[in-house]
């Protein structure tokens, strides 16, 4: 996994509440059984007419957002299905946060597990952070894991929380299947008295 | 010292590990699997040199993906699908996993198969990579969805990291009136809630209305916990739930089977337990519902009409709009004037022997209304069997359904049972998102007794009025 210390970028607005997952990544994209190559569909829907043009309006496909490393969205973002290739595909887009105040679950852990920030945030900061999103290419935001702030372009600084150990695997690119495999002797022990006490399962 | 919810026990049973920050290392006893969010997963554990650490826990079948109809046996068409397909079955053979192929009997959507064959019991913690996982919370396991790094996680360590939710109550009282079912509770429940009411809970459905329920009613509204943005959901087992696991193929037996009740039979919460958040309806309270938007939120009695964008606030005044032009409604029109093209009876929410059986209620003796499509999707090909057998079957193709082989089908719309561009549905499903059954296709949620009625009439229809004609 890739690490998340700090990112300077461009930010692009998406206030809608309740962006679900099939948005994100429709389903025709889980096909794949691949993890790469999924941000060409990344809200594909949204971004391209059913032969393919780009939709103009779509924030992504304007000028001053299609480079955007940054979404801050409405309420609720990533909810519905567990599919991860939602963060595959934004990832692969190149988006490495997430800014909202709120995110469902399985999302949410996604993130986590693909080198991505989400950042949850009180509404009325979501608010300033929207407006200057809306600033476009000439405005760039700057997160910081470390220190735990979203930085706007104009220099107003807002802290986020975050829990440590996910934040410590995002800051060092740390493997979960690996830290875990670490604890074997543990999960051995665990099995053994399991097998004593319901062994039926 | 307040008691103990029936989620904090089921976790302390199963925690392996706990870190300074409260992480945990959580043992998963049945971990479910399907072709589309599993293959990234088996292609990491080969690329490390690693193996599935407990294969006789984990538990394959194919679902997304598959046809539906007969000429299946002949193999799948649409090359993406049939490659997903194909890497499930080998991977299944190659990690040596329990496997339930396109053409057993016993195939099915995962979260039909997993209770069917008796792969999940009371108290047990099971994950799938697959959001609907909560179904399982209706034996009183501790069920959810989780991603394709956590699937593999799970093959590779039998163990999931993760960090305690909060305990959320959601009572339904009293008794249903006639024509109100598990789905309608459900979606009542995420209309007050809102999609994330439950973030951050696992929920536990307690009252006399979900005791009232079967077990294919309790799965039901257990289904939807994750459209109310809860992780889980839960019902305490009680003497339904044994009567239902018993003499399953994979439900202990004999001396087993007793020490299993005993502990089973301490599975609820405490009267003395916290609770972080309590919800309660009035079972007489709760209508059939419909969902007039493209949120499972977006909830109404069948007896409402279409709202205006202007009566909600915030965030949701600009998404109701978007909603109402994506689902080509004007506000104020009376639900039960919208008109259908499409029916789709089936999915994990809804595609249990039972819900053939209310939907086949309905409709005996009747035809669907001309130019309908209509299709059942049973659950799992024994589910489609014992329909079959009781006659359900032959009451759907006279009424003109069509009578399709089991998987997720229509619900997302991965294999051909698709919604073309502005083409309106009636679902059992569980989602109606845009897009959901097809780029531009229109999904209502409801009953499957709605659901039907509504492919008799051609409408949206009150389920209550037909029951009424039927007395």
């Amino acid at each position: 996994m890739e690490k998340f210390t700090t990112l300077t970028g461009i930010a692009a607005p998406m206030p809608l509440v309740n962006i679900d997952t099939d948005m994100i990544i429709p389903k025709q994209f889980l096909k794949t059984i691949k993890r790469s190559g999924l941000g060409k569909n990344l809200f594909d829907e949204m971004r391209f007419t059913q032969d393919g043009k780009e939709i103009p309006d779509f924030v992504l496909n304007q000028p001053a957002w299609r480079k955007a490393e940054i979404i801050v969205a409405g309420d609720n973002f990533g909810c519905g299905s567990s599919r991860e290739h939602a963060p595959w595909a934004l990832l692969d887009f190149g988006i490495r946060c997430v800014i909202s105040t709120s995110f469902a679950d399985i999302f949410y852990n996604n993130c986590f597990k693909n080198g991505i920030l989400p950042i949850v945030m009180p509404e009325k900061v979501v608010k300033v952070l929207m407006e200057d999103a809306r600033k476009g290419a000439n405005a760039r935001m700057t997160v910081d894991l470390e220190a735990q702030t979203v930085t706007t372009s104009d220099g107003q600084s807002f802290a986020f929380d975050v829990d440590p150990f996910r934040k410590h695997c995002l800051l060092n690119g740390l493997d979960d299947i690996g830290l875990t495999l670490e604890k074997v002797s543990a999960i051995d022990t665990f099995e053994t008295g399991a097998a004593q006490s319901r062994p039926w399962v | 010292m307040s008691g103990k919810t029936l989620y904090d026990k089921i976790w302390d049973t199963h925690v392996v590990d706990t870190q300074d920050d409260g992480t945990c290392l959580l043992y998963i006893d049945r971990h479910l699997v399907h072709e589309v969010t599993s293959p990234q997963a088996f292609e990491g554990l080969r690329m490390a040199g690693r193996k599935v650490r407990a294969p006789e826990k984990t538990i394959a079948v194919p679902d997304h993906n598959v046809p539906t109809t007969p000429d299946r046996v002949k193999g799948i068409e649409n090359e993406e699908s049939r490659i997903q397909v194909e890497a499930l079955d080998k991977n299944a053979k190659d990690f040596g996993i329990n496997y339930y192929p396109v053409n057993d009997i016993r195939q099915g959507i995962v979260h039909i198969v997993g209770p069917e064959q008796g792969w999940t019991l009371p108290g047990m913690t099971v994950v799938c990579g697959d959001s609907h996982t909560a179904t399982h919370g209706a034996f009183g396991a501790l069920a959810h969805g989780i991603g394709t790094s956590e699937v593999e996680h799970v093959l590779a360590t039998q163990t999931l990291i993760q960090k305690k939710s909060k305990n959320m109550k959601v009572e339904i009282t009293g008794k249903l009136r006639p024509g109100v079912t598990a789905k309608d509770i459900t979606l009542s429940v995420i209309g007050a809630t809102g999609t994330a009411g439950g973030t951050g809970y696992v929920i536990e459905y307690m009252g006399e209305a979900i005791r009232d329920l079967s077990m294919e009613g309790r799965m039901t509204v257990c289904n939807m916990a994750i459209e109310g943005g809860a992780r889980a959901g839960l019902i305490a087992p009680d003497e339904k739930t044994f009567e239902y696991v018993k003499g399953r193929p994979h439900a202990p037996k004999g001396a087993q089977w007793e020490a299993a009740l005993t502990w089973w039979q301490t599975l609820r919460s405490d009267d003395d337990a916290h609770w972080d958040k309590v919800v309660t309806l009035k079972g007489e309270d709760i209508a059939p519902v419909v969902t007039w938007g493209t949120s499972p939120e977006d909830v109404l009695p069948i007896t409402g009409v279409v709202p205006a964008p202007e009566s909600f606030t915030g965030g949701k005044v600009e998404a109701a709009r978007r909603s109402l032009d994506y689902m080509g409604l004007t506000p104020g029109t009376k639900l039960t004037d919208i008109r259908v093209d499409t029916v789709f009876i089936g999915s994990c929410t809804n595609g249990r022997i039972e819900d053939l059986r209310a939907a086949a209620a309905i409709l005996k003796g009747k035809k669907i209304a001309p130019g309908i499509r209509a299709m059942v999707v049973p659950g799992s090909g024994l589910v489609r069997a014992q329909a079959e057998e009781e006659g359900l079957a032959q009451i759907f193709i006279d009424a003109g359904f069509e009578w399709r082989l089991a998987g997720c089908s229509m619900c997302l719309a991965m294999n051909p049972d698709q919604l073309s561009p502005g083409e309106r549905c009636a679902a059992t499903s569980n989602r109606n998102f845009e897009g959901r059954q097809g780029r531009g296709g229109r999904t209502h949620l409801m009953s499957p007794a709605m659901a039907a009625a509504a492919a008799v009439t051609g409408h949206l229809t009150d389920v209550r009025e037909m029951m009424a004609e039927a007395v």
